[in-house]
């Protein structure tokens, strides 16, 4: 799998603002969901936000992504870095996509996931393990293509459904896929 | 042979589902179907068992289970059953919200006026959000876009979320 080595190099230096840790909301919480609005990914409040969601997820123990609307922002905005995750094969570190769209989805694979606005609930969800996203980087506003697999893919597509207000909730493969969490990171 | 409908309902502790299916081997029973899962701390078990054995003498093998007074075991027998066929088209629904009174009835209720038949529900309570995912057959000429708008209208009066899914089973 050929790793967008631009998306790879990106860190969160490039925002050149400090992230505050904000409070992550809870469902049923309305802003979860409603649609995001689509961001001007130059624009200094997207580029506070996004260093924001970076801190946050970093002090949030097992966090591999966090979308605007969980910290109470109803913009198409995600951090995302899966980097250390067990299940990850392809990834890019850390990055932040706005208004990220899903190109090409195949290989579809289910498997348990959580989320950190659905706290207490872990749900089976079939996800696309090959994926093509694509997504414009804050500051410089640049659009890119990311090709990924596996866990990454799978944390791809569950943060922009967050950004299109759709939990996980919403997809469970059935009526015993949603489970009362055992363990909590 | 009969079709006996047994539940346990209770406090959890381990070891119910041992002691009871080891007493309904002694009996001769055979397990058919069954659920066995825990509601908020409680277990609950409903299952289905074939044999010869009689309602009264199963009921009496189950006593010990419920001698402390902390487990409910019911026994009763039921008539053979063939499940039908299914030829509708399968669908899973989940609706979420804040948790408020009516939520089940008022989408089961737009699903059985078009038809559609529930086949497995199950909800959870988790703080204030109220989850229900249900599995539904639907007839083959069932109107799905009208069913989802109805689900629609309906789960926006209570202030909740549904989304309609089609199920996809892939014979291998």
């Amino acid at each position: 799998m050929s790793v967008n080595e631009r998306v790879l190099a990106w860190t969160e230096a490039e925002l050149g603002v400090e992230g505050k840790v904000l409070d992550v909301v809870r469902a049923p919480a309305q802003v979860l969901s409603v649609p995001g609005e689509d961001v001007d990914p130059t624009a200094p409040e997207t580029v506070q936000l996004a260093a924001d969601l970076i801190a946050t997820m970093r002090v949030s123990p097992g966090c591999v992504g966090l979308a605007a609307d969980q910290v109470g922002v109803s913009a198409r905005v995600f951090c995302v870095d899966v980097s250390t995750h067990v299940k990850t094969k392809t990834h890019h570190g850390t990055y932040v996509l706005c208004n990220a769209e899903v190109v090409e989805a195949s290989r579809n694979e289910k498997a348990r996931e959580g989320c950190m606005s659905v706290p207490d609930l872990t749900g089976d969800v079939k996800r696309a393990s090959r994926l093509k996203v694509r997504g414009q980087l804050p500051v410089t506003g640049e659009t890119v293509e990311i090709v990924t697999d596996a866990f990454e893919a799978r944390c791809l597509q569950h943060e922009i459904d967050h950004t299109d207000g759709l939990l996980f909730i919403d997809r469970v493969a059935g009526a015993h896929a949603l489970h009362q969490r055992q363990t909590y990171l | 042979m009969t079709i006996h409908a047994i539940t346990v309902l209770g406090h959890d502790r381990p070891g119910i589902i041992a002691d009871t299916t080891a007493r309904l081997a002694g009996l001769g029973l055979n397990l058919e179907d069954s659920t066995m899962t825990r509601l908020r701390g409680h277990f609950a078990m409903t299952l289905l068992c074939a044999g010869e054995a009689t309602t009264e003498a199963i009921r009496a093998d189950l006593e010990p289970i419920a001698s402390d007074g902390t487990l409910t075991v019911t026994v009763y027998e039921l008539p053979e059953e063939q499940a039908a066929a299914g030829a509708g088209r399968l669908f899973v629904l989940s609706v979420h919200g804040g948790d408020r009174p009516g939520i089940v009835s008022t989408v089961t209720a737009e699903i059985a006026a078009a038809g559609g038949n529930i086949t497995d529900l199950t909800t959870r309570l988790s703080g204030d959000l109220y989850v229900v995912v249900a599995e539904l057959e639907l007839p083959a000429d069932a109107d799905v876009a009208a069913l989802e708008s109805a689900i629609e209208r309906a789960t926006q009066e209570l202030g909740v979320d549904a989304s309609l899914r089609p199920i996809e089973a892939d014979d291998l």
